[in-house]
């Protein structure tokens, strides 16, 4: 009987484990499949390289990186550029230093220690963490059975953010313009009171978000040829965010596992060994 | 110490003596490690060492987690986000204490259930009970402090509906929260992540001294067990009977079960470790925009869903907030129904009146607490959800039932129901399952146990 009672406390966790926010109906979030889901899964380094590539040329425009230092570009399970690649990487960078100029501060080129610079408009978040703080789509009806089955997180709502910008739906074009820009995978934003039916409920998926549409497709050129048409280089730039929010998922995984293996093999010990202890008493002997 | 008589420790070599004359401390450790205990104890009663073995990973992985933490308001997210990063195994010691909240809370409700449904609760065990459940109180403390330290915004705004709770009260509420709070505008700040963090580090150990009263409690009465019938201590050899020493046959078995949650542990730190978390917690704590839905961790969820099922529209609220004359208003009258929800689970000892004291055999009261689990699951699952629509309802219904078990329920079946007969002793209950070679006729009932 009390096997019941674990299987219920075992549902009761994946039941509440999520919190449903009031959109998780409302947005259209793809199952992209990454190469670091599941208790196997690691960063690909090469994905990741472009990923920076596309972050350096377009998202460090107005956002910053400030969680993430330029030597963690060189980590092991990271992008893990080769140490040259990584400081001449660090020194296109300039960096605001207070214990310059007599603690006036001033600008100097950056070195690996240093981190990458925040972001340079108010309105725009740093993005270290973002594949992390935005994993919250705990759906269906907050049981978080999404998030379990399909591993979607951070990195999948990153990349349906990216190609989730659409033509405005018509019921916008009745009512009041909207600012700025319509994202089905966007849940925080505008939304026009025309396109709400007589409850309240949003007739189409999907916000108003105040960035314009930042990757397009065919504006930027790999040096390794790899595709770079949107769906690729969205999921690539959400796999490198995935790694500033999460330097060591690979190092966590491979403990996890050895541990999950250590821990199997201590219980089937420990199992024989109390078998053996109670059997007298147990008149199996 | 314990009450069921079996062989004490007897210093032998000119040594043990020497000591034991001064201070009878292998005396103690002997006499605690080999406790008779009922032998038919099943898989239930592994919670207490898993609960043990947590305190002490939280205390080792909390203690190591200080000496990088800065419980600054400008430098505190940034500092677990330097372990995350810079510190050699960081990343692990966080989420090992992070989750290891979360297995604290499956291991303290699996052993409350166990109590509520063996009656593990009853005389002689009451003070036995009533620490188990200050220490609930504590580790519900610690819990939410710690959630307050990482200062992301999900601990921010948590802290503001949580202090807020205290504000409700009538009259004094104010400057309780002003007080908990430290700055004179009630403002979270500073002051709050100070005291907190210095909580934090000093409530484990209170939570340690009281888990060695919880089992000197139960070390003196002598454990429950599956059928509650009490070891016989009419002579030494009737106690044998009943019972085997606690090393090694329960310490052996115990480890065997703690390895077993350990690797499903492990496995949730290693796979998933941001599951049982709240996302908007990686944010900054900003007190100028507030999270669309402030939502407490999943073990706080059963209370929380008690706290907002009792809004303005209830009719118990109204009628209540018309004879207080205004002074217990909807919140307030949310804030005595949360704390409430654990003084009845408290008071359990004095208003469960039947006189058998296992729910095995106990054929209506069986229903009543599958009925009250099932219960707390769907008070846990509708506190995440939005106050809107039909999970008011839910809440609302859910929360009756939690009162109506204790209050109601459980007093009445002592009255109505009739019980089936236990058996005499732990030795039949046990033979029942194990049958002794000579007896051929009884089948192995259930190898499991």
């Amino acid at each position: 009987m009390f096997r019941k009672l674990t299987l219920t406390a075992a549902m009761a966790l994946a039941l509440t484990a999520g919190q449903a926010t009031a959109a998780e109906l409302e947005t259209e979030i793809t199952d992209y499949d990454f190469s670091f889901e599941g208790p196997f899964g690691s960063f690909d380094q090469m994905q990741l390289q472009r990923g920076l590539q596309v972050y350096t040329e377009i998202c460090a425009a107005c956002h910053g990186l400030e969680l993430v230092a330029f030597r963690n570009l060189h980590d092991e399970g990271g992008p893990a550029l080769p140490e040259d690649q990584m400081r001449a990487y660090a020194e296109f960078y300039e960096i605001f230093d207070q214990a310059l100029f007599d603690g006036e501060g001033d600008f100097r080129t950056a070195t690996p220690a240093d981190k990458f610079p925040g972001s340079s408009l108010s309105n725009a978040p740093d993005l270290s963490l973002m594949a992390k703080a935005r994993a919250g789509f705990h759906g269906p009806y907050g049981t978080g059975i999404s998030q379990f089955v399909n591993g979607m997180g951070g990195a999948e709502y990153i990349a349906s953010l990216m190609t989730g910008y659409h033509e405005e739906p018509e019921c916008a074009l009745e009512g009041e313009p909207m600012d700025g820009f319509y994202n089905v995978a966007f849940a925080a934003g505008g939304f026009p009171e025309s396109c709400k039916d007589d409850h309240g409920k949003h007739k189409v998926p999907g916000s108003w978000i105040a960035m314009s549409q930042p990757l397009w497709g065919d504006d930027i050129d790999f040096a390794d040829g790899h595709s770079n048409d949107l769906e690729n280089i969205s999921q690539d730039v959400a796999a490198f965010l995935m790694w500033t929010a999460e330097p060591k998922l690979v190092a966590r995984k491979q403990a996890g596992l050895t541990g999950v293996l250590f821990l199997t093999v201590l219980s089937v010990l420990l199992y024989l060994t109390n078998k053996r202890l109670w059997a007298p008493h147990k008149h199996k002997d | 110490m314990g009450g069921i008589p079996h062989d004490h420790y007897e210093p032998k070599s000119d040594g043990e003596k020497w000591l034991n004359k001064r201070l009878p401390i292998v005396g103690l450790i002997y006499d605690t490690l080999m406790l008779p205990t009922p032998k038919n104890l099943n898989w239930m009663w592994i919670w207490g060492i898993v609960l043990v073995f947590t305190l002490v990973l939280q205390i080792i992985t909390g203690v190591v987690l200080v000496m990088h933490y800065v419980p600054h308001v400008d430098m505190a997210f940034a500092s677990v986000e330097h372990i995350m990063r810079d510190v050699n195994g960081g990343h692990m010691l966080r989420y090992f204490h992070m989750n290891g909240a979360s297995l604290f809370f499956v291991a303290v409700y699996a052993h409350i259930f166990r109590s509520l449904y063996y009656g593990s609760y009853k005389a002689p065990r009451e003070v036995t009970w009533i620490i188990g459940m200050l220490m609930y109180l504590l580790m519900m403390g610690t819990a939410f402090m710690g959630y307050v330290l990482p200062w992301g915004q999900m601990s921010f705004h948590g802290t503001a509906v949580i202090t807020g709770l205290f504000g409700a009260i009538p009259f004094i509420g104010e400057s309780v929260q002003i007080w908990l709070l430290g700055t004179p505008n009630g403002a979270i700040a500073q002051p709050a992540l100070n005291r907190f963090f210095s909580l934090h580090y000093l409530m484990p150990f209170i939570l340690l001294g009281l888990t060695i009263v919880h089992v000197w409690a139960f070390h003196t009465t002598g454990n429950n067990n599956p059928t509650g019938v009490e070891v016989r201590r009419t002579s030494k050899e009737d106690a044998a009977k009943d019972t085997l020493p606690f090393w090694p046959y329960f310490v052996i078995k115990d480890l065997f079960a703690l390895a077993i949650i350990l690797a499903l542990f492990v496995a949730v730190v290693g796979f998933m470790p941001n599951y049982l978390g709240h996302p908007d917690n990686y944010i900054p704590a900003n007190p100028l925009v507030t999270p669309s839905h402030i939502v407490p961790e999943w073990y706080f969820l059963p209370f929380y869903a008690i706290l907002r099922a009792f809004d303005q529209e209830v009719w118990l609220v109204i009628a209540v907030n018309w004879l207080t004359f205004g002074i217990v208003d909807a919140k307030f009258f949310g804030v005595l129904a949360m704390f409430g929800a654990i003084v009845v689970m408290a008071l359990a000892p004095w208003l469960d009146t039947s006189s058998v004291r296992s729910g095995r055999y106990r054929p209506m009261f069986k229903w009543w607490f599958w009925l009250f689990a099932v219960n707390f699951i769907l008070l846990m699952w509708v506190g995440a959800r939005p106050a809107e629509g039909i999970y008011p309802y839910i809440s609302l219904l859910g929360a009756t039932y939690w009162f109506a078990y204790f209050l109601v329920i459980l007093p009445l079946l002592g009255v109505i129901e009739k019980p089936n007969t236990p058996p005499a002793t732990i030795e039949d209950d046990f033979n029942a399952h194990y049958a002794p070679k000579t007896d051929g006729a009884k089948p192995v009932a259930n190898p499991a146990e």
